[in-house]
């Protein structure tokens, strides 16, 4: 299993553009991708779960990858949630 | 053939298949049911369906409008695939042996909530977007259409009970050939959008909803406000005629584009143009607009959730006034309360709120706000011809108060080494005491601009937004343009112009009863100028002043009507 810790900073908080960027990119993979925050944890290939964890600027959470692709997508993941200004 | 008859509120004709925008019945019952897997499987082939169809929804809409406001439909996307979602729905299916159309119901009402419960605007509204894809997959288990504007991709003539802004604004041009709408009238927002679209638009119908099916063929004419449903071949031909006499004569009005305005007897008048956004200007001289008579700046304040900076306004007003390049335009200070509400700016509820705090009133009491404005103003007349003017003024002294701020903030601008031009300071005449006191406000104004819709609202003392009342809602009545006649004689006398910006000014009847009384700026839709300049081509002011004599002479506004009928046939 892999994890990264994450802050949100895009002012937004976390919203459909950057969501739905994360969701497309995750879904793909074999591995089970969830984020996780102090109160719950999300399935981040659905876009649902992702937007009900309501993540505002400031806001940590953690990004879990595991199973057979978890390299590829780990990397992948992290790359994308930086790029998108989301998260760092 | 079924003939309906409704308000004519966008010129032209169309002929064309009916497209019924009509939300359809998705009410249902829960039911037991005894195959499990073959509900799911229903229930897989609902969102399977609804995915493709939200695939060509983003697409065409990326075509047509670009990535933006497509993101929308691939987020709506997601939410179709989303595990998190299917996967409660094929659980309750399974566990509860209930139908996919409740199972659907419950997971998506618990999203929706979820999503309405949390304190950010933003997210609450994503409760929208869930409930908008839970509909489409519902009407797909029912077997119902949904309809969606943007997906049009046929030549139809759209029917609905009313049209929102934002289903107007996808509307292609190229497939939507006019519309028909139940309710609403020649100035509700969905008239108004017809004419800025240029579509032939017949609005409250009351019974178009139930009366067209999709595919009926269509003719809506917007010169008379007629609805044919399913015409015979002959009335078809007759009306095809009738829309190539519209393409000719409106292209008799193109050939006065540039021309000016002139009476068969050689008097001049102005025709401008009333606008909402510097976007229109492209419209405004495309028909052949003299100027811009009303420039509506509540629009800048309207659809966000902060006041405009100076800046902003200040970038909005001088984008008119070189676009205008050194014409006439009149802009009117921020127009709001009553009906038209700011959300950050909390007023009182009030029991008659045309009646209320509103327009000039709060500008003198919220002043940071008025200030801001004229700033702008002032900072911006630099880069044209503009004209100020204050809206819903009732005394001389509301005058007085505003030009007085307006000058303090001009001597501040001048003291900080802005340059500021000459500018006309003048007055809308709304309210029957400023029309009734036109001679005394005429000493101090530079000019009157009249606007019909709330003066006649307000003479008449009925709701203009009231159809039980609409009756009263009488630009040829006598008072009225005794009223109009005392104001632009006030004006002259005094050597000022008078002007009007209500929709009379570009009413085909109303126009040769107000070149008979001396109006000098007549401010429409763009789309009526031509026909207007057509028009005042053709008729003569001396004999028109004579109309008019005679006209405020007659009791009735159906005899006046039928009076100007008669003089200009």
């Amino acid at each position: 299993m892999k994890t990264k810790q994450f802050t949100v900073v895009d002012p937004l908080g976390i919203h459909a553009r950057p969501a739905s960027q994360l969701v497309a990119a995750a879904t793909p993979f074999a591995s089970s991708i969830e984020l996780q925050t102090e109160q719950r944890t999300a399935n981040l290939k659905s876009i649902l779960g992702v937007m009900g964890l309501a993540l505002k600027q400031g806001s940590m959470f953690t990004l879990h990858v595991e199973g057979e692709d978890e390299e590829q997508a780990f990397t992948a993941l992290t790359k994308l949630i930086s790029e998108t200004g989301l998260a760092q | 053939m079924i003939r309906l008859k409704g308000i004519a509120a966008s010129d032209g004709i169309a002929i064309a298949k009916a497209y019924c925008l009509v939300q359809p019945d998705l009410s249902f019952a829960k039911t037991t049911i005894q195959d499990i897997d073959a509900e799911q499987q229903r229930l897989v082939a609902a969102l399977e369906k609804s995915a493709e169809e939200l695939a060509a929804i983003q697409q065409l809409t990326q075509e047509k409008l670009g990535a933006e406001e497509a993101a929308i439909f691939g987020a709506h996307l997601l939410v179709v695939k989303d595990p998190e979602l299917i996967g409660p729905i094929k659980q309750k299916i399974a566990e509860e042996a209930v139908n996919a159309e409740y199972a659907l119901n419950e997971v998506s009402t618990m999203f929706v909530s979820l999503f309405e419960g949390m304190d950010n605007e933003y997210m609450s509204e994503r409760a929208a977007d869930v409930k908008d894809v839970s509909n489409r997959v519902l009407a797909h288990l029912l077997g119902v259409h949904i309809p969606n504007p943007s997906n049009i991709n046929e030549q139809v003539i759209v029917v609905a009970t009313d049209l929102t802004p934002s289903e107007t604004a996808q509307l292609d041009r190229n497939f939507v050939l006019g519309f028909t709408t139940d309710i609403g009238g020649r100035t509700s927002h969905s008239a108004i959008m017809a004419r800025s679209l240029e579509i032939p638009a017949v609005v409250g119908t009351g019974t178009a909803v139930e009366s067209i099916q999709d595919g009926d063929l269509l003719i809506v004419d917007g010169l008379t406000g007629d609805v044919l449903v399913n015409p015979t071949e002959e009335v078809v031909a007759t009306y095809r005629k009738k829309a190539e006499d519209f393409t000719a004569q409106q292209a008799e009005w193109a050939t006065l584009l540039n021309e000016k305005t002139i009476s068969k007897d050689g008097v001049q008048v102005e025709l401008a143009a009333n606008i909402g956004s510097p976007n229109d200007l492209e419209g405004v001289l495309r028909h052949g607009g003299e100027g811009i008579g009303l420039y509506r700046t509540e629009f800048l304040y309207m659809g966000r959730d902060n006041l405009p900076s100076e800046e902003e306004q200040f970038m909005a007003y001088k984008t008119v006034l070189e676009g205008m390049e050194g014409k006439a335009v009149v802009i009117r200070t921020l127009d709001i309360g009553g009906d038209k509400n700011l959300p950050y700016l909390p007023l009182q509820e009030e029991m008659n709120p045309f009646l209320g705090h509103r327009a000039i009133r709060l500008c003198l009491e919220y002043q940071d706000i008025f200030r801001t404005q004229l700033r702008a103003l002032l900072r911006a007349s630099n880069y044209g011809n503009l004209k100020i003017m204050f809206p819903m003024i009732a005394t001389l002294q509301e005058f007085r108060d505003a030009k007085a701020i307006l000058l303090e903030e001009k001597e501040n601008l001048l003291a900080q080494g802005v340059t500021v031009s000459e500018i006309e300071i003048g007055i809308m005449v709304e309210i029957p005491s400023t029309a009734v006191m036109a001679d005394i406000f005429a000493k101090e104004v530079d000019f009157f601009s009249i606007g019909t819709n709330d003066l006649i609202q307000y003479t008449m003392a009925a709701d203009r937004m009231n159809e039980k009342v609409s009756y009263l809602y009488q630009p040829y009545n006598p008072a009225i343009l005794r009223l109009i006649k005392m104001v632009i004689d006030a004006a002259h006398k005094e050597n000022k112009w008078a002007g009007m910006c209500g929709e009379m000014a570009g009413d085909e009847y109303a126009v040769p009863l107000l070149l008979g009384l001396g109006l000098d700026e007549f401010s429409m839709s763009a789309t009526s100028i031509l026909k207007t300049r057509t028009l005042i081509k053709h008729l003569s002011v001396a004999d028109m002043r004579v109309l008019a004599t005679e006209a405020l002479q007659l009791t009735t506004s159906d005899e006046i009507l039928a009076r100007v009928k008669q003089a200009v046939h």
